[in-house]
């Protein structure tokens, strides 16, 4: 979709044949159909493509912020991808707040 | 000497994409930053440059999750970008003069300490688009694109980074042209996501403090958990940073940081370095 202006016409046209081509949950299919910036981001697609499909869909900027900070309200924190914290970064900030480290 | 100049600069979009929604008490901040970018212009080509080495972060412009070299580099006669919206990064659609007789050099010699993939067809993102946006904005200086896996795991050892910068200066010292090198990348910075905007200043400054005094020990002690836990997943990016410090081997100058402009989502840093003979 972000690569291919083709796509973007096609799904544009009809959403629902471009997305009949690609093995996706109800889940994921519902989240990319409805534009639903906030469960993408909670499925864990990664920012640097969803920033672009957002633009696509013409959100503004400090909207699509905003889309994602709801979708982890609504949804629950990221399950999967980059932005799932693993038990090891949760560790490893707890020991550097212990320690009194600046954490980010 | 054919390597005649090395530094770093910043890349976000928002650079160029979101210049016109920084606050108005931030503007002087924001121009001092393009003005330093700007005397990096200059110097690069006072160094008599004939080619820019732009090692650099790609965000899925050319690889995706399910294929990602390590490092690969562009090796075509030309290049396309942005990949993106032009209105959206505020950079018109370009095609880039490339320098693939040099490029397949340096590729060949590099072969031999270092598994670089290579490519005839790249396509850049606003990591490259933002820099030669202010580096060559008339797009007159041949580009040869290089990139580091920055974006998710597997991702490449820093030891390793080390050795690539080291790796692409030695092929630059067996080249008749003048090369020039620059790392393009992120310091702390949550690109794109709910926290854009956040950056870890002094984080960002210790960084700085060991890359400007090429303290390799320090710069390569870092692990990605802490560098996930402490500087985001845009922190992924300090390998291009460190490349271009490997690359150069001389101590850094600091001619720009600051933290003031977070409609950038990135600490904003221009640095440039001794060549080391």
């Amino acid at each position: 979709m972000n690569r291919d202006d083709r796509t973007q016409k096609e799904f544009g046209r009809n959403k629902r044949q471009v997305l009949a081509a690609y093995d996706l949950t109800q889940e994921e299919y519902t989240a990319i159909e409805s534009g639903d910036i906030g469960l993408l981001y909670v499925l864990g697609v990664n920012g640097q493509i969803l920033m672009h499909y957002a633009a696509y869909l013409k959100i503004e900027w400090f909207d699509y912020l905003q889309a994602m900070r709801d979708g982890v309200s609504k949804y629950g924190p990221v399950r999967h991808g980059i932005y799932a914290m693993k038990e090891q970064n949760r560790k490893y900030a707890r020991v550097n707040q212990l320690r009194g480290g600046g954490g980010a | 000497m054919p390597l005649v100049y090395s530094g770093i600069l910043s890349h976000a979009p928002g650079i160029t994409g979101r210049s016109h929604m920084v606050e108005p008490d931030k503007e002087a901040t924001r121009d001092a930053f393009y003005g330093c970018l700007k005397r990096q212009r200059e110097a690069i080509r006072s160094s008599g440059a004939e080619v820019l080495v732009v090692v650099a972060a790609e965000h899925f412009a050319n690889f995706f999750m399910d294929n990602m070299p390590a490092y690969c580099m562009g090796i075509g006669a030309k290049h396309t970008g942005p990949i993106e919206d032009a209105q959206w990064l505020k950079i018109d659609k370009q095609i880039i003069q490339g320098a693939p007789e040099l490029a397949t050099r340096i590729v060949d010699l590099m072969l031999k300490n270092v598994d670089l993939a290579y490519s005839e067809e790249w396509q850049c993102d606003h990591g490259i688009m933002v820099p030669l946006n202010f580096l060559t904005p008339n797009y007159d200086l041949p580009i040869i694109p290089c990139n580091i896996n920055c974006q998710g795991p597997p991702l490449t050892p820093l030891n390793r980074v080390w050795n690539f910068g080291e790796a692409l200066r030695e092929a630059c010292d067996e080249q008749t042209e003048n090369i020039a090198i620059v790392g393009t990348g992120g310091i702390s910075h949550w690109p794109a996501t709910p926290d854009s905007g956040k950056i870890n200043e002094a984080w960002d400054k210790q960084f700085l403090e060991r890359l400007m005094s090429q303290n390799k020990e320090q710069l390569l002690s870092y692990s990605d958990d802490e560098v996930y836990a402490e500087a985001g997943q845009g922190g992924f990016e300090i390998r291009t940073l460190i490349a271009a410090a490997a690359a150069a081997g001389g101590r850094g100058t600091l001619q720009f940081y600051s933290a003031e402009l977070p409609i950038f989502a990135v600490g904003c840093t221009v640095a440039s370095f001794e060549i080391s003979s």
